[in-house]
C-alpha cells in the first residue's frame, strides 16, 4: 500500500513536470485569448495617448483583438518583482533583470520558429547572453541603447573625452571644479560604469568584463565610486529630477539616457551628450514571456508586432533608443532615419557593455561578486562607507 | 381571549424584524456585539492582520540571486539590519526624526502660546487658517516647491545674493556634514522641509495644552516674586509639557516613517522609509524591507511607552 502510494506521488509528479515541459515551449499559435499585459518602462508601450503621433498599439489591438493592458516599472528590481508576484504575460526587460527571470524560472523558452519576422533582428543581438541561455531563448530584442555622458556645454568649451569627469575632480573650462556639479545614476549597476572606467585605465586590475569582477577588482571600483561620492551631491534615479537638477542645481555631467538630452535640448538647456573613449555601459531590452502566462497566443503576435511593424521605428524617436531591427532605421516604416539611429548610437554598437546581472560563477573569472552584494554596497557607498 | 388570539396571529405575523427587534431587546449585549463586529473586523482584519504578516515576512530571507523568497524561519534578515550600511540609515533616520522634534517644538512653543493666550476673535481664525493651510495643498507640492526654494539657482540664493549674504551661506555650506553643495543636496535641507512640513501637528497639541492652563496660575507665580524665566520653567511648560510630547509623538513619527522627502531633497543617504520602499519595491526584498518596517514600529513603541509616562494623552 505504502509502496503504490509512493508510486502515485512520483508518478504525478513526473506527469506534472512533463505536463510543464511540454508547455515550456510552444510549437503553434492558436487564436488570440483577446488580452495581453506588459510589464514595460515608462514611455516603451504608446497608444497615442501622451502624443497621438506615437502610437503602436492600437494597430495591434484591432488586427489581433489582443486588448493590451501596461504596468509601469521604474527599475529593473522592480521588473523582477513584479514578476515574481505574476499575474502579466510580457516584460521587456534589460539585461540586468533578464539571467534573474531564467535563473528564477518566471520566464519561459521562446519558440522563434513562431515569430516570422526574428530574421530581421540585429545578428549581434540575436543570441546575446542576456536572453539566450545554452542556446535556448527566452526572448525576443525589443530596444536598446547607450548610457551617454550628457554635459552642459557651458561649462565644457569642448566635449569631454572620458568619463574621468564623474569620477575625478577636476577643473573645468569654464574655471570651476566639477565637485559637486557631477551626477550619478541611483542604481547599484552603476558599479560596472565604475568597473569600465577602470578598464582603460587601470588595465593591471585585468579586469574583462565590467559584469564579471573578482573580490579585487570589485574592491577597487567601490573605492573609485567612494571617491566619486565625494563628488556627487545627488545620485539620480528618476529622469525628471535628474532634468530638474541640471536646469537649477547648477549640474555639468552626468551619466545620463538619451532620453533626457531630448528633453533638455527641446527645453533649449544647453547640454549635449557623448560616448567618451572608454565606452561606455548600455541596456538592452528584451520581451520575455512568463511562465504562467495566460494569454501566450497574444503574446506571440505581440512579438511578432513588436519587430515587424511601426514600433521599432517611431519608439526609437520617442525614447531616444535604437531599434533591434535596423532595417527600421532606414525602411521609412516609421518616423526613424539612418542619422537619427547613429545619434542614439546605432554606429558606436561595439563600445557598448550591456546591462547584465553579475553572478558568482561567471566565464571570464574564477569567481565574481553576485548582484545582491552590489545591492548592499552600494547602498553603503552612497550612505559614505 | 378572541382578542389575544389576534394579537398573538398579529405579532406572527408582523414576521422575522420584529422578532430580531424583541432578542436585541431581551439581550442589550448581542446588540454591542453585531455593532462591534464589523469595526473589530476591520481593524483586526485590515489592520492587526497586514501588520502580523508584515511581521512574519521578516523571518524570511531572499535568494539574492533569483529575488524569490525563502519560506523558511531565519533570523538571518534581522541581522542584516546590523549591518554598518543598513544601521547607518538607522541611526541616520533616528537622529533626523529626534533633530526635526526638537527644532518644531522650539519654533511651535510660542506660534502655539500667541495663538492660545493673545490671539483672540478673527485674529485666532486666522491663526487657525495659517497653521491649517499647510496641510490642505498637495505635500509633494510642497516638497518641489522648497527644491526650487533651495536649489542652487534658486529663490533663496538668489535673495540673499540681493542682499549680498550670500558669502553667509557659502559658509554655512562649506561646513562637514550639514553642508552640501546647495541647500537642496544637504542635510540641512531635508531637516528644513522636514520641520516645515510636520510643524502643525506640533502647534495644535501645544496650543490645546496652553489654553489649559489657567491664567490665574502665571498670575499666582509673577505675584510670588517669579521672573518671567522662571514662571516659564517651572509653572508654563511644564503644565504644556503633556502637549509638547504628544506633538513629538506627530513629528517623530512621521519623520521615522517619511520616504518621499529625502529622495527628492538631500544627499541621496537612504533614509528608513526609503530602505522599506526600495527593498520591497525595487529590489523585491520583502523580508529585509520587513525587518526595516519593525525598526520603527520598535522604536515608537519605546517613544510611546515614555509619552505615556509623561502624561502625554491627556493632551490629544
Amino acid at each position: 500500500m505504502k509502496q503504490t502510494f509512493i508510486t502515485a506521488v512520483v508518478s504525478s509528479i513526473t506527469a506534472a513536470s512533463v505536463a510543464t515541459g511540454s508547455l515550456a515551449q510552444m510549437t503553434e499559435i492558436g487564436e488570440g485569448e483577446g488580452e495581453l499585459s506588459i510589464v514595460a518602462w515608462a514611455g516603451y508601450i504608446e497608444r497615442g495617448e501622451t502624443d497621438p503621433a506615437f502610437d503602436w498599439v492600437t494597430k495591434f489591438e484591432e488586427e489581433t483583438g489582443c486588448m493590451v493592458s501596461v504596468k509601469t516599472a521604474n527599475t529593473s528590481d522592480e521588473m523582477v518583482a513584479l514578476m515574481n508576484e505574476g499575474g502579466f504575460d510580457l516584460v521587456t526587460a534589460s539585461g540586468d533583470a533578464s539571467l534573474r527571470m531564467i535563473a528564477g524560472k518566471r520566464v519561459q523558452p521562446i519558440n522563434i520558429d513562431l515569430i516570422p519576422s526574428w530574421d530581421a533582428v540585429d545578428d549581434r543581438l540575436k543570441d546575446a547572453p542576456w536572453h539566450t541561455v545554452d542556446g535556448v531563448h527566452y526572448g525576443t530584442p525589443y530596444m536598446w541603447g547607450p548610457n551617454v555622458l550628457m554635459y552642459n556645454t557651458e561649462a565644457f568649451a569642448e566635449a569631454p573625452t572620458s568619463w574621468s569627469v564623474v569620477f575625478e575632480e577636476t577643473t573645468l573650462s569654464d574655471g570651476q571644479s566639477n565637485a559637486g556639479r557631477v551626477q550619478a545614476y541611483d542604481g547599484p549597476i552603476h558599479i560596472a560604469d565604475a568597473a569600465n572606467y577602470l578598464m582603460h585605465h587601470q588595465p593591471d586590475l585585468g579586469i574583462k568584463d565590467p559584469y564579471e569582477l573578482t573580490q579585487d577588482q570589485y574592491n577597487a571600483a567601490l573605492d573609485l565610486l567612494r571617491q566619486q561620492r565625494e563628488l556627487v551631491s545627488r545620485y539620480w534615479h528618476d529622469a525628471f529630477i535628474q532634468i530638474d537638477d541640471f536646469k537649477n542645481e547648477g549640474m555639468v555631467a552626468s551619466g545620463s539616457w538619451p532620453f533626457q538630452v531630448n528633453l533638455l535640448q527641446a527645453d533649449d538647456v544647453k547640454v549635449a551628450s557623448v560616448i567618451p573613449e572608454e565606452g561606455a555601459t548600455g541596456w538592452a531590452d528584451t520581451t520575455m514571456l512568463h511562465a504562467d502566462a495566460e494569454h501566450p497566443n497574444c503574446a506571440y503576435k505581440w512579438m511578432e508586432h513588436q519587430l515587424s511593424s511601426n514600433l521599432q521605428s517611431d519608439l526609437s524617436v520617442w525614447f531616444g533608443a535604437v531599434p533591434s531591427v535596423p532595417s527600421a532605421c532606414t525602411d521609412g516604416r516609421g518616423m526613424q532615419t539612418q542619422e537619427g539611429c547613429d545619434a542614439n548610437g546605432l554606429a558606436q554598437f561595439d563600445q557598448i557593455k550591456f546591462w547584465k546581472t553579475p553572478v558568482a560563477q561567471c566565464e571570464s573569472q574564477d569567481e565574481c561578486v553576485p548582484y545582491y552584494r552590489w545591492v548592499s554596497d552600494y547602498i553603503g557607498v552612497i550612505g559614505g562607507r | 381571549m378572541a382578542q389575544t388570539d389576534a394579537s398573538l396571529v398579529q405579532s406572527r405575523n408582523e414576521g422575522l424584524g420584529a422578532r430580531l427587534s424583541d432578542t436585541l431587546w431581551r439581550r442589550p449585549s448581542l446588540l454591542l456585539f453585531l455593532l462591534l463586529l464589523p469595526p473589530v473586523l476591520w481593524l483586526g482584519i485590515i489592520y492587526l492582520g497586514s501588520l502580523f504578516a508584515l511581521l512574519l515576512q521578516s523571518f524570511f530571507s531572499i535568494d539574492h540571486f533569483t529575488g524569490m523568497i525563502n519560506y523558511e524561519f531565519t533570523l538571518r534578515t534581522y541581522a542584516e539590519l546590523f549591518t554598518p550600511a543598513n544601521f547607518d540609515i538607522i541611526l541616520r533616520t533616528v537622529l533626523m526624526a529626534a533633530c526635526t522634534t526638537v527644532a518644531s517644538a522650539i519654533i511651535a512653543f510660542p506660534i502655539a502660546f500667541y495663538a492660545a493666550r493673545y490671539a483672540k476673535g478673527r485674529w485666532r481664525a486666522v491663526f487657525y487658517l495659517g497653521i491649517m493651510m499647510p496641510l490642505w495643498s498637495s505635500y509633494l507640492v510642497k516638497i518641489y516647491a522648497w527644491k526650487l526654494i533651495l536649489a542652487k539657482e534658486g529663490i533663496l540664493t538668489w535673495a540673499l545674493e540681493g542682499l549680498h549674504l550670500n558669502w553667509l551661506l557659502d559658509a554655512y555650506l562649506s561646513l562637514p556634514v550639514v553642508g552640501g553643495n546647495s541647500l537642496s543636496v544637504s542635510v540641512t535641507g531635508t531637516f528644513i522641509v522636514f520641520v516645515y512640513v510636520w510643524m502643525p501637528f506640533m502647534i495644535l497639541p501645544i496650543q490645546a495644552a496652553l489654553e489649559r492652563v489657567p491664567t490665574s496660575m502665571l498670575e499666582a507665580s509673577g505675584d510670588l516674586g517669579a521672573r518671567p524665566g522662571q514662571t516659564f520653567r517651572h509653572v508654563l511648560f511644564p503644565l504644556a509639557l503633556p502637549g509638547v510630547v504628544a506633538g513629538s509623538i506627530f513629528t517623530f513619527s512621521l519623520t521615522l516613517g517619511d520616504y518621499i522627502i529625502p529622495q527628492i531633497i538631500g544627499t541621496s543617504r537612504l533614509f528608513i522609509g526609503q530602505a522599506v520602499y526600495q527593498h520591497q519595491g525595487i529590489a523585491g526584498n520583502i523580508p529585509l524591507a520587513a525587518a526595516f518596517a519593525v525598526v520603527p514600529i520598535v522604536i515608537m513603541g519605546f517613544y510611546l511607552w515614555g509619552a505615556k509616562r509623561m502624561g502625554a494623552f491627556d493632551a490629544l
